[in-house]
């Protein structure tokens, strides 16, 4: 009887279990290779810093070895001294350029935005090499010029201190505050300001006591992620702090590296780095997230500009201050000494010289083979960390599979994640055996893919959710199934949004050292590694040279991309 | 046999009920709105029909076909329907031309007859000089023709729109319903209309179905459910209405200090609802209308919108209050004593 009845009961199958579901067979291919790419190196990272190198039990043996020595735990202290210097200093770069550019009439606006553009294009290891030819200690430019001025017998700059490596990384990173604070201005509306005047506030009170408040989140947020930058940088601190002799995290770090090479310990030591991140990054959203602070709203009202008066020249001279010591001295001095025989000679003709591009394009097949290593790596990163944002993002957005708020999260995953522990992590999970890739191009590509699918996944979600799902929609009613809507229509809508992610991540990429240094060998080598090495020779024509290659290339993709995709396409993905 | 039958369906999520138990039938040719508030679920329904969602419970037949079923659901590209999106979802990387011809295309049809036919659709919706421009260079209203014409072209089975015209503006908005209607009558394609919009509702359809709370509460030609709502929800969706509640009995309802004679389809006893559009009732200073029910009343509120005025009164010895609408002419002032005489074949007992 029983049986006759389930044979008459139509078929129901329980949907959501069902493995040969299609959607589920996606789900499980999209988990795997995030899987592979973020969960698995960094639950190795955490693994290996309790693991015995011989034999592999489990230990804290490590940590007792990391944090128990006096120069490990100094290193450490150095670099909260040092992001927290960086984060002050960005501010105080950052918040007045900010505030000068998007609420007052100071003259010059679109240059000064245009430089800190710059600013923010100039990898921070390049900055330190321009402020090593400014201020190394008497040969620097600007210690020439002051004992030229004051016939003193020896300069007063000093790049290689704390107080020289807190300068340079500031004046590269100060745009991430720049950015942050202009951005919440931008939405201050002036109503805002004209509550506070018509009560008889003036100008200066109403800035101080409103407008700046108003933004306090958006740049604290700022000065977070100036912080985070700069304690995750391997390169500006390994060019000043080395040779100043002290360490940072990162450096000490790479010392763990050196032979014989320690992960474990690395691994042990990585992790207040990798905690801080997380911290600071909840930190952040917590502040920015908070209600009440919302009158920072998009909508309501005009926003007019403050009349300085005379003081605007002023605000325009400090703005110029701060573009010189970003952008001008360092690119004046760089190209100088990359077209030079020696950079020491000074500016004349007799000094001008293309020898150090010919030595870099024909001469070294070092040079060759590491500018060709650095675009075919970034290019095909930049596909592969579109491709896959593009296919979770697809996902994410229609829902096509159950939780798939975890793939979205996987993505995101690496941006709490410096580039120095994510390395260390791909290193310890994929240099031994069974994969062993360990000075493979692989390893490279797919660590740079891990660290920026981040940037690949907020453009294509971004880019999904300005599609209207009813384009795709109106495909399938009409006949088609979902791939041709991908095809005819979803690709060709996104095609501009793709173009500007491919930049997006290419760029970082192509300039990428903190993650590279830990993972290449000897024929995998990228040009910011190759410019590593070279610093330790001392040949700063050539070092220059091969940094302007760098620069100028990644200039020009940039302008392809500013170009083809509008002006504001890096400010609005950041 | 019907066209279009929706048994039972119902889509939950989680506890919440978007639809919940809605049977509909559609004779072929026949153009049906579901007409209600944000939230009553039509949309919910629309998108079952297409088959982007798949229903809970019950079933959806086309040709006696299932489509639908809790067991799996027929994806919308097997379907051979159309849609017409609340966006237009007009592809813009393709010409007007472009976007017309596609579900030909996709039918796999020579060269030539796609070429033909979008040609002759174009001219009827009389797009047919922008063939080659881009959605981006065209305004919402050609959009929206674009967007018919792909939709019809392709001869589908059942034709669907959701709120299509909610993006237009009102001008527009009232010249398009007709066209939708003029479409519908040069074609004939069965079509589910989904609308809150109850003029653009009764410009179009064949027949009306009032939803509300995932319910059908009533489904009727556009005069039936003006005249004879059905329910309460519907008698106030459809138009502006009086309720007055009273007690049956002795052939007459009493509505505290007044009586009228009892209304067919009002039971005999017991408490009554009843709705009374305003301007189905006649305010007089004279006593006397053909034998109308009719009661001394007070003018409490009025206003003046131009087309008519719009009064509120109250019956004497009564809480009770009426609107009622007169012609711009008829002038009362505030706390003016008149006549109200009511007509018992513009008065409906609500369930």
């Amino acid at each position: 009887m029983t049986a006759a009845l389930d044979h008459l009961a139509p078929a129901a199958p329980t949907r959501r279990f069902r493995l040969a579901d299609p959607s589920m067979i996606l789900w499980i291919v999209m988990i795997a290779i995030l899987v592979f790419l973020i969960a698995s190196p960094m639950v190795r990272l955490v693994v290996s810093s309790f693991q015995d190198p011989e034999t592999g039990r489990l230990t804290i043996a490590n940590y007792i070895e990391a944090y128990g020595r006096a120069r490990h735990l100094q290193a450490l202290w150095n670099t909260l001294v040092f992001g927290s210097g960086v984060a002050v200093l960005a501010c105080l770069f950052g918040v007045p350029l900010a505030w000068a550019i998007s609420r007052t009439d100071m003259p010059a606006k679109g240059f000064i935005r245009l430089m800190v553009f710059g600013a923010f294009i100039i990898p921070p290891y390049l900055g330190a090499i321009g402020w090593i030819l400014l201020a190394g200690p008497n040969a620097g430019w600007l210690n020439k010029v002051w004992i030229a001025l004051t016939g003193a017998d020896h300069g007063i700059f000093n790049v290689y201190s704390m107080t020289g490596l807190i300068v340079v990384v500031a004046v590269t990173s100060f745009p991430y505050v720049f950015v942050f604070t202009s951005g919440a201005l931008d939405l201050v509306s002036s109503e805002m300001e004209d509550a506070a005047n018509i009560l008889g506030a003036g100008t200066i009170r109403t800035t101080f006591r409103i407008t700046l408040p108003l933004v306090l989140p958006a740049i604290v947020g700022g000065l977070i992620i100036s912080f985070l930058e700069a304690i995750a940088l391997f390169g500006a601190p390994a060019l000043i702090a080395l040779p100043a002799r002290f360490q940072v995290v990162s450096t000490q770090l790479w010392q763990f590296f050196e032979y014989p090479v320690r992960v474990e310990q690395a691994a042990a030591y990585a992790m207040p780095l990798l905690l801080i991140t997380i911290f600071m990054f909840w930190l952040q959203r917590t502040l920015l997230g908070r209600r009440g602070y919302t009158t920072v709203s998009g909508k309501g009202g005009e926003r007019r500009v403050t009349r300085l008066g005379p003081w605007r020249w002023v605000m325009l001279g400090y703005a110029l201050f701060v573009c010189a010591l970003s952008v001008f001295l360092p690119m004046l001095v760089l190209t100088q000494a990359a077209f030079a025989k020696a950079w020491g000679r000074g500016f004349s003709l007799d000094n001008l010289s293309l020898q150090n591009f010919r030595y870099l394009l024909f001469e070294q097949t070092q040079a060759q083979q590491a500018i060709i290593n650095t675009f075919v790596y970034s290019g095909i990163t930049a596909f592969a960390a579109i491709g896959l944002s593009l296919a979770i993002a697809y996902v994410v957005t229609r829902k096509l599979v159950p939780w798939s708020n975890v793939l979205a999260f996987l993505c995101m995953a690496p941006f709490v994640i410096p580039g120095i522990v994510l390395a260390i992590g791909f290193y310890a999970a994929y240099a031994p055996p069974p994969l062993a890739l360990y000075g493979t191009g692989t390893i490279l590509v797919l660590a740079y893919t891990t660290r920026f699918l981040p940037i690949a996944y907020t453009s294509s979600a971004a880019g999904m959710r300005s599609v209207n799902p009813e384009m795709e929609e109106a495909v399938r009613i009409l006949g088609g199934g979902r791939l041709t809507a991908i095809r005819r229509v979803l690709a060709p809508l996104l095609k501009r949004n793709l173009a500007g992610a491919w930049i997006l991540v290419f760029i970082p990429a192509a300039r990428e050292l903190s993650s590279a240094i830990f993972l290449v060998g000897p024929n995998t080598r990228v040009i910011s590694v190759m410019l590593f090495d070279l610093s330790e020779e001392g040949n700063f024509e050539v070092l220059s040279a091969l940094g302007m290659i760098l620069l100028v290339t990644t200039l020009v993709i940039a302008a392809i991309g500013f170009k083809a995709i509008g002006r504001d396409f890096m400010v609005r993905n950041a | 046999m019907s066209k279009l039958l929706l048994r039972g369906i119902e889509k939950r999520y989680g506890e919440v009920a978007a639809v919940a138990g809605l049977d509909l039938e559609l004779r072929e040719g026949e153009f049906v709105s579901l007409l209600g508030p944000s939230g009553c679920g039509k949309t919910t329904t629309l998108r079952m029909i297409a088959g982007f969602i798949e229903p809970t419970a019950g079933t959806i037949e086309m040709n006696g076909q299932v489509l639908s079923s809790p067991s799996g659901a027929l994806p919308p590209e097997k379907r051979q329907m159309s849609m017409i999106f609340q966006s237009y979802a007009v592809w813009p990387n393709m010409t007007v031309g472009e976007n017309v011809a596609f579900g030909l295309e996709l039918r796999k049809l020579p060269r030539e007859d796609i070429r033909r036919r979008v040609g002759e659709i174009l001219e009827v919706v009389h797009m047919g000089h922008l063939a080659a421009r881009y959605p981006a260079e065209l305004s919402g209203g050609q959009q929206q023709r674009v967007a018919l014409a792909r939709a019809i072209v392709i001869q589908p089975q059942v034709l669907l729109l959701d709120e299509p015209l909610s993006n237009l503006d009102a001008n527009l908005r009232e010249e398009m319903r007709f066209e939708i209607r003029r479409l519908h009558d040069e074609f004939r394609i069965t079509t589910v209309y989904v609308t809150h919009d109850q003029a653009e509702a009764m410009v179009t359809s064949d027949r009306i179905a009032v939803m509300n709370l995932g319910r059908i509460e009533q489904v009727a030609d556009p005069h039936t459910l003006y005249n004879r709502p059905k329910t309460r929800f519907v008698a106030g969706f459809i138009g502006r209405t009086n309720f007055i509640e009273g007690n049956a009995g002795n052939g007459q309802i009493a509505f505290g200090s007044f009586a009228l004679p009892a209304l067919e389809g009002a039971p005999a006893s017991g408490k009554v609802t009843v709705s009374v559009r305003p301007q189905s009732m006649r305010l007089s200073r004279a006593q006397g209308a053909n034998g109308r029910p009719q009661v001394a009343v007070t003018i409490a509120e009025r206003a003046y919108l131009g087309e008519f005025w719009d009064y509120v009164v109250t019956p004497a010895d009564s809480a009770m209050k009426l609107r009622v609408t007169t012609p711009p002419l008829e002038i009362y002032q505030v706390g003016e004593s008149a006549w109200l005489a009511f007509d018992p074949n513009q008065m409906t007992p609500i369930a």
